[in-house]
């Protein structure tokens, strides 16, 4: 296909036009993912994780600038949430990164979650296989950043930074729990602000608590000021070198594969469920006998069941 | 004030009165509305009466003019003694065009000159500027180096006029240009009258032409406090700003609350950099908004000027009076204007200049007509000065000094804008002060929030607006609107490159090197701009300095 | 599930007014539609990379400086010579009367002018969209 031929060659407007075509789950966004999926896996896929307001989009807009003056090719997904009442979305996170935008290098696409939890939307696996056929070198996923719903990320990149400020409080306890696990390296934004240090101290007490075999490593940035974005980078690609070395890069993505493909599964028994009519009928035609107390939903669900199987 | 007896009486009866008499009436013909508020949203019952002012105490609360807490104005004898100053904002294109409009509005009987500056110019970019392209000239005029500023006054003898500039992240330049400029004309800076808008906080907040971090940011503003209290004395350091926050949507009272939160910390900053209150404190003034709501506008400018006085005085210790006042330029709301009829905003503007009057501003800029359409053309800016002219000799309002206090809805409204904006204070403190909040873009939701909920007011046609969304009539073209010519821009860059092929290239280096090391160091900052400015470098260059050492800002957006 | 419109809300220049982006940017969300929203001074380059990159259906901008007949038509022009034609572009703001005329005919499909509903605005995007 014309379009797929394009992104492979690099071409900005084919990777627009297919990122909206898997977001929007066009009858052609499968067929192009099958056969951009060959050209996939060399890039690094970076997850930008943590609270709201502790400059996660200032601090991948600096990744980013870094990198592309390195000559990385770069790909940002950053994703912000969909309204559950009108299913509209503001997405602001260009905002802080105004300046890629005309950057060769660079390519930034807004995602609204559009009714997904977890802090992804759901078509991000597949805005990451775009980017990587595009040839990224590294990609940027910029999650939601609403307390603990941030599982999907650790399914997603290979390396995740999490990024901490200043005077979270008790909020660090709050969160504890969800994010030791998920982080590869935390990096305290801000630095510069009071309270930085004891904030640095109590992740690290939590790292030292933790019984990951590699530690997260804990880095200290001012995002805004351009201070310590070289040194992130490092420890980006330092984390990646682990990866590959210790076979985890591949233990990491064989995982995320069978996630994936349990996923489509799931994906596929509800829509071809869900898009049969006959099944609705019958659905419908319970639900009656199920309100007047003469059979109960479970038992319900096994008579649909049967009927499905 | 009333006897305990008395009031007994008049609540009793007040009572009688609602149950009965109106009762009876709205069951005959219910009222317009369920219920009523205020321009702002504020609840406005039926009729007020002495119980709604029951716990005001006179002397404490409202005092007299010139007598804390200023309740009733700043002066002893308000507009009997002198008028407000008709201070009429403009500058157009060049310096030489906005020259000739100066010299027509002071023999119009202008008391004083607003200069307008261009996008460019309230950035820090020269004209020749990549982002400047399309703006030069636009919204006011272009000032690149000394050259520009020297020709913007020529003719006019800075001892005698006072002059108010628009401008705020590269104030101390702009100050800076003018002091060379007067030094020029041989006006030493003790002569200087003035005012520099100077309030980079309401930039971050609502207006959006700042340029460095909010730390240096706050630093070039306490320098200025500080070389003006020594070398400019009479010169008004900043004009803290409710103004565009108001025209970005927000109610009466978070005008107010955010204004003087950041009013709190301009003073905190130059506590802490060692300047003592008195020094600086009566040299800062206000710049307020006048909406249409003409009686909670009113109790509005009374509630901020109390509520100044409080703070200065419990809050900051200040001990001289004139650090406890709150002087304030209004300027009617651009807002309220429509670009519908444009005729009918003359009436609006009219309405405004009542509420600044009666609510004692110090000086007025009233828009014209056509601002919702383009930038006024000098027949409805003269009709905009009129207007002022006609509320101050006609309307009789400036015969008597706050002729609304007493009022009990006006008393009343008074005491709720204070307490409304005394609780967004608390709320700013809490969070660590108004910077902090800003950054943090809480602020900016507050505003945004109520400009939303006034957008969605008015589509569902709750509030109305005259010939917007009710009495509409058919669109009419309106053809005598200003143009802004688009060679300026050209004009603009020719005359930096010649300015560069002029000056003394060696000079202006070795002062922006002096420049680059003061930012970087503690010191005051303000010499070092002068001595850039008289040796032409431009204003792109000095800020530029700035920018390498600041850095520059990144704005806060909560949607 | 409908595809959501997707716009690109920009303030070109170096005009810092933007309530009225703010209120269009959120009055289109409850419409429904997806905001890329850019915030403030950005160059007619940028907001092309931003509208190619982001893949959007339509491209609103508002300016109240007066800067707009230099402005708008620029981004027409650079998407022009991307070679995108499919992108419905709008503008809004402090633009008198007769300037209109001119812009639409420089590509701007539509100008709002102070005290339009944003409700014109929305029913105008979604009868107007060429994707």
């Amino acid at each position: 296909m014309e379009l797929i031929n394009k992104l492979l060659q690099g071409d900005k407007r084919a990777c627009a036009r297919i990122i909206t075509k898997i977001e929007n789950n066009e009858d052609e966004a499968v067929d192009i993912l099958k056969e951009i999926y060959k050209h996939t896996g060399k890039a690094h896929v970076v997850g930008i994780t943590g609270p709201p307001g502790g400059g996660k989009s200032t601090l991948t807009y600096r990744l980013s600038k870094d990198l592309s003056n390195q000559g990385k090719k770069v790909g940002i997904i950053a994703i912000d949430p969909t309204s559950p009442f009108s299913g509209g979305s503001i997405l602001g996170d260009r905002i802080r990164m105004n300046e890629l935008s005309t950057d060769p290098n660079v390519f930034i696409r807004s995602m609204g979650t559009r009714g997904h939890l977890g802090g992804l939307s759901k078509a991000t696996h597949g805005g990451i296989k775009a980017f990587d056929a595009f040839g990224c070198d590294y990609i940027f996923v910029e999650t939601v950043g609403v307390g603990q719903s941030e599982v999907d990320i650790v399914r997603t990149a290979d390396t995740v930074v999490m990024v901490m400020v200043p005077g979270l409080g008790d909020d660090i306890q709050a969160i504890k729990a969800g994010i030791m696990e998920i982080a590869d390296i935390f990096a305290v934004n801000k630095s510069d602000l009071d309270g930085a240090e004891r904030t640095t101290a109590e992740i690290r007490m939590m790292v030292e608590m933790g019984n990951n075999e590699n530690k997260p490593s804990i880095l200290n940035v001012i995002a805004n000021k351009n201070k310590g974005i070289l040194e992130l980078i490092e420890e980006i690609n330092r984390h990646k070198e682990y990866l590959v070395l210790s076979g985890k890069l591949e233990e990491k993505r064989t995982e995320r594969i069978r996630s994936e493909i349990i996923t489509l599964i799931e994906d596929e028994i509800k829509s071809r469920i869900f898009n049969d009519k006959d099944i609705y009928k019958l659905l419908d035609n319970v639900l009656k006998n199920v309100y007047n107390k003469e059979i109960d939903p479970y038992s319900a669900k096994d008579k649909l069941f049967k009927a499905i199987v | 004030m009333i006897k305990d007896e008395k009031m007994k009486q008049i609540k009793a009866s007040t009572k009688e009165w609602e149950e009965t008499t109106v009762d009876k009436a709205i069951s005959r013909f219910p009222e317009r509305k369920e219920e009523f508020t205020t321009g702002s949203g504020l609840k406005v019952d039926r009729i007020y009466t002495p119980e709604n002012i029951e716990e005001l105490d006179y002397e404490e609360d409202l005092g007299y003019p010139g007598h804390f807490p200023y309740t009733r104005g700043v002066q002893p004898t308000m507009y009997r003694g002198r008028l407000w100053t008709m201070r009429m904002y403009a500058g157009f294109a060049t310096a030489a065009e906005s020259n000739k409009r100066y010299k027509y509005l002071v023999e119009q009987g202008s008391t004083g000159l607003s200069v307008a500056f261009d996008l460019p110019t309230q950035i820090g970019y020269d004209s020749n500027h990549p982002l400047a392209e399309g703006e030069v000239g636009k919204v006011g005029v272009a000032i690149d180096s000394l050259k520009d500023m020297e020709l913007l006054f020529e003719g006019i003898p800075l001892d005698k006029v006072s002059t108010s500039m628009t401008i705020n992240a590269p104030a101390a330049v702009l100050l800076a240009m003018y002091i060379a400029v007067a030094e020029k004309q041989g006006v030493s800076q003790d002569k200087l009258r003035g005012t520099i808008q100077n309030d980079i906080l309401k930039e971050y907040i609502a207006r959006g032409t700042y340029i460095f971090p909010t730390e240096p940011s706050m630093r070039l503003i306490t320098n200025i406090f500080e070389y003006c209290s020594k070398s400019v004395p009479k010169w008004n350091t900043i004009s803290i700003s409710g103004y565009h926050i108001r025209e970005a949507g927000s109610t009466a009272a978070q005008e107010v609350g955010f204004t003087i939160a950041d009013g709190i910390a301009y003073v905190e900053a130059a506590i802490k950099a060692g300047l003592d209150v008195d020094s600086f404190a009566p040299r800062l003034s206000f710049f307020f908004n006048a909406h249409n709501d003409l009686l909670e506008e009113v109790s509005k400018y009374r509630a901020a000027r109390r509520l100044w006085a409080r703070i200065m005085k419990d809050r900051f210790g200040a001990k001289n009076p004139k650090s406890m006042m709150l002087k304030f330029h209004t300027q009617t709301g651009g807002s309220t204007l429509t670009a519908q009829q444009p005729e009918n905003n003359v009436v609006r503007v009219a309405i405004q200049t009542l509420a600044a009057v009666l609510g004692g501003t110090q000086s007025l800029h009233t828009n014209s007509k056509d601002e919702a359409l383009a930038l006024p053309s000098e027949k409805s800016v003269r009709t905009a000065l009129r207007t002022q002219q006609i509320v101050a000799h006609e309307s009789g309002v400036t015969n008597t000094i706050d002729p609304l206090a007493g009022s009990y809805y006006v008393e009343a409204k008074t005491d709720e804008i204070e307490e409304k904006a005394m609780e967004y204070i608390k709320k700013i403190d809490e969070i660590g002060g108004a910077p902090k909040a800003i950054d943090m873009g809480y602020i900016q939701k507050e505003i945004m929030d109520a400009a939303y909920r006034y957008q969605k007011e008015m589509e569902s046609g709750e509030t109305i607006v005259v010939g917007m969304n009710k009495f509409q009539s058919e669109k009419e073209v309106q053809s005598d609107l200003l143009k802004v010519d688009p060679a300026v821009g050209e004009m603009q860059k020719q005359k930096i490159e010649k300015l560069k092929e002029e000056r003394d290239n060696r000079g202006v280096s070795n002062k922006l090197n002096a420049l680059r090391t003061a930012c970087e160091s503690d010191e005051n900052v303000i010499p070092y701009i002068i001595d850039a400015v008289k040796e032409y470098a431009t204003l792109g260059e000095i800020c530029g300095v700035m920018r390498e050492v600041f850095g520059e800002y990144e704005q806060a957006v909560m949607l | 599930m409908d595809r959501p419109i997707r716009v690109l809300v920009a303030k070109p220049g170096l005009d810092g007014h933007d309530r009225g982006a703010k209120v269009i940017a959120r009055a289109l969300r409850d419409a429904g539609m997806e905001v890329i929203y850019t915030g403030l001074r950005q160059t007619p380059e940028q907001i092309v990379s931003a509208a190619i990159q982001e893949d959007v259906d339509v491209v609103a901008m508002s300016i109240l400086s007066g800067a707009h007949n230099h402005l708008f038509p620029k981004v027409v022009n650079l998407l022009k010579e991307e070679g995108i034609e499919d992108i419905l572009i709008i503008g809004g703001g402090v633009i008198p009367e007769d300037d209109i005329p001119g812009l639409k005919e420089a590509g701007i499909e539509e100008v709002f002018t102070p005290g339009t509903p944003t409700t014109v605005t929305i029913d105008f995007i979604k009868n107007n969209l060429k994707k």
